[in-house]
């Protein structure tokens, strides 16, 4: 498959700002892992008394554009106030680059995230926050599934209308996905993308996540 | 187009040999009769679709009339094992393939699955090797067919066929083999290796690209996937490709007249450049090496280089003019790692760092150096940003590749 990065992609693929790791930071997340392909890694210095984020640095394992997302979001975050981070968009990293191919929109969504997780554990570690007990409700898994992204198209896999139930039993969640035929080959990609996501909110509970095709065929 | 781009992605296509392009020519611009037709342009392209046809039947030692005219591999892939399956379909229902298939027979057979067939997938080795005995285990009354690749697109791995071949034949069942990758660069005997069926083409070796073959050993009957005419012996509907075909046969007949000269000077880059990269530390040569090296297609290369991805060694490649493909998610439309590279026992991470290098005759030994030396360079920077270097390799993250980072922001 043939991708066609922007100037700016490839500015900041080959040119990556703000790597390496701050040896004294107070806040630090890595998001992702080694086995889907793309892991970043951010350190921060963010100052306590005024909430600013004062310096930040990363590293990346994975492809161009996670790279050059993770990089363009270090310069869009630097200076500024940990709340006004916090209310950034996953697709914002990619505008900034000016677009992405759809493939690589979970490029975005990880080099944000990463700098929210970051910010997260700092504010539990300086009482900001109190330790979330998290309260799953369809509402919340809805906000998780809305952080995957649909290779086809770029678009999450809740306003893209994929979800097609979820079920909350006691300790089971039971997601159903429904795909178009010509989304069939992605099966097996957004299988292990749910799981990853819904994994992450650390819960107890019993994930059963099923694919369905609109064919009827059982994926 | 630049001119001084290093192509190592013959493996997916290769650039038509200018003796095969003005070959072509001639019957575009004059021999371009219908070979359907009555008239004298028509008889001329006839004559000339048989020369072809027997052609590329020599180089392989089959009969002109076993030879079927495609639109290419996957066409002839999907031809073999949906016609072989629809046509023995009140014989059994079982099929027989390797866990490392091209996804045009990869795909067909799942498909199959799904419409009630049985589908069992043999496995390899860690080198991509058939297992012999795992594959004898897996016959039934019910098999009508065996697909096995001849030699692997990704890791190169030449199979073992005469002796798949050999036991196909004693038990009766029909053998598909999808040479694409290996037509062309070795020495094939349908007779001898005892294949039924076998899928070939003609860009991967200096022809043109939309035109492939399915030989069909004289006896065997299969259910053709399109109706609207008698074709290609009536198996195969749609007016000859002509030029194509031509191209195909004059590429054909290029690669085997000096089959031993060509792979020799091929053979002799590769293990240059496996030479150069295995230099490099913390990598994988995937496929046959060492001892079975000799099992391995004279111009592929494929290199895991650990902690790092594929995607973003490639892109960096790209933009020094050196085209390379590889086998990690984020290079697949599917976002999903390579399947031959985890059927060889490859963890995610370790199919997401690979990269193929595929040579043809046109590469220099300049263009392995300039390669090799860009290839170092590349992996030493991105292994200095990873945030996947294990602590005992913190030395990856060394000071070079960080000053080389430095000066390009300077240079801003």
């Amino acid at each position: 498959m043939a991708l066609k990065y922007t100037e700016k992609t490839i500015d900041h693929f080959t040119k990556p700002r703000n790597l390496g790791t701050i040896s004294d930071a107070n806040a630090e997340a890595t998001e992702g892992s080694p086995a889907c392909g793309d892991m970043v890694n951010y350190t921060l210095k963010i100052n306590p008394e005024t909430l600013i984020i004062e310096d930040i640095k990363f590293r990346s394992y994975g492809c161009a554009s996670n790279i050059a997302t993770a990089s363009i979001a270090t310069e869009m975050v630097l200076g500024k106030h940990i709340d006004e981070v916090k209310k950034m968009g996953t697709s914002e990293a990619a505008n900034e680059l000016g677009g992405l191919p759809p493939v690589k929109m979970h490029c975005s969504v990880l080099a944000i995230n990463g700098i929210k997780a970051a910010i997260r554990e700092f504010e539990k570690k300086i009482g900001r926050i109190l330790d979330e007990k998290r309260i799953i409700t369809e509402k919340a898994l809805l906000n998780i599934l809305r952080d995957v992204i649909h290779p086809k198209n770029g678009v999450n896999l809740v306003d893209n209308e994929n979800i097609q139930r979820i079920r909350i039993d006691g300790q089971n969640i039971f997601i159903i996905i429904t795909l178009e035929p010509d989304e069939e080959i992605y099966a097996s990609n957004i299988h292990d993308e749910v799981m990853e996501h819904l994994e992450s909110m650390k819960c107890t509970h019993e994930i059963m996540v099923k694919i369905e095709s609109k064919t009827g065929n059982f994926i | 187009m630049d001119q001084n781009i290093i192509y190592l992605d013959n493996g997916d296509t290769t650039r038509i040999d200018d003796e095969v392009l003005d070959f072509m020519l001639k019957y575009y611009r004059y021999s371009y009769g219908n070979p359907v037709s009555l008239h004298n342009l028509g008889i001329e392209a006839d004559e000339e679709l048989l020369m072809a046809r027997e052609m590329i039947a020599g180089t392989v030692n089959a009969s002109p009339e076993e030879i079927i005219f495609t639109s290419g591999a996957t066409e002839s892939n999907n031809m073999a094992i949906n016609g072989v399956a629809e046509y023995l379909k009140n014989k059994g229902n079982h099929i027989i393939i390797s866990s490392i298939e091209h996804s045009s027979v990869k795909a067909v057979a799942h498909r199959l699955k799904n419409e009630g067939y049985k589908v069992d997938e043999v496995k390899v080795d860690p080198e991509g090797f058939l297992d012999i005995e795992e594959l004898k285990s897996k016959f039934k009354v019910t098999t009508i067919l065996v697909s096995v690749i001849y030699a692997n697109y990704e890791i190169g791995t030449i199979q073992n066929i005469e002796e798949i071949g050999k036991i196909c034949r004693e038990k009766g069942v029909l053998f598909h083999t999808d040479a694409a990758q290996a037509f062309g660069k070795l020495k094939i005997d349908v007779k001898k290796e005892n294949i039924d069926l076998m899928t070939f083409n003609a860009h991967k070796n200096h022809g043109p690209k939309g035109i492939g073959a399915l030989y069909i050993r004289k006896g065997v009957k299969l259910k053709k996937l399109m109706e609207g005419g008698s074709h290609e012996f009536n198996l195969r509907p749609g007016t000859e490709n002509l030029p194509a075909i031509m191209g195909f046969a004059k590429s054909a007949e290029k690669a085997y007249r000096d089959l031993e000269g060509i792979n020799k000077r091929i053979i002799k880059l590769r293990d240059r450049l496996i030479e150069g990269l295995t230099k490099i530390d913390h990598i994988t040569l995937n496929g046959p090496k060492g001892e079975s090296l000799g099992m391995r297609l004279p111009h592929n290369v494929d290199i895991t280089f650990h902690y790092i991805e594929g995607e973003a060694i490639l892109m960096h490649l790209s933009l020094r003019g050196i085209c390379v493909s590889s086998g990690s998610a984020c290079s697949s439309k599917t976002l999903e790692p390579s399947h031959v590279l985890t059927a060889i026992g490859l963890k995610h991470e370790q199919a997401h760092g690979s990269i193929r290098f595929t040579l043809s005759k046109f590469n220099t030994e300049e263009e392995i150096d300039e390669t090799i030396k860009n290839v170092t360079e590349v992996v030493g920077i991105l292994r200095s940003m990873s945030s996947f270097i294990p602590e005992e390799h913190s030395e990856l993250l060394n000071e070079n590749a960080k000053t080389f980072y430095k000066n390009k922001t300077n240079e801003e």
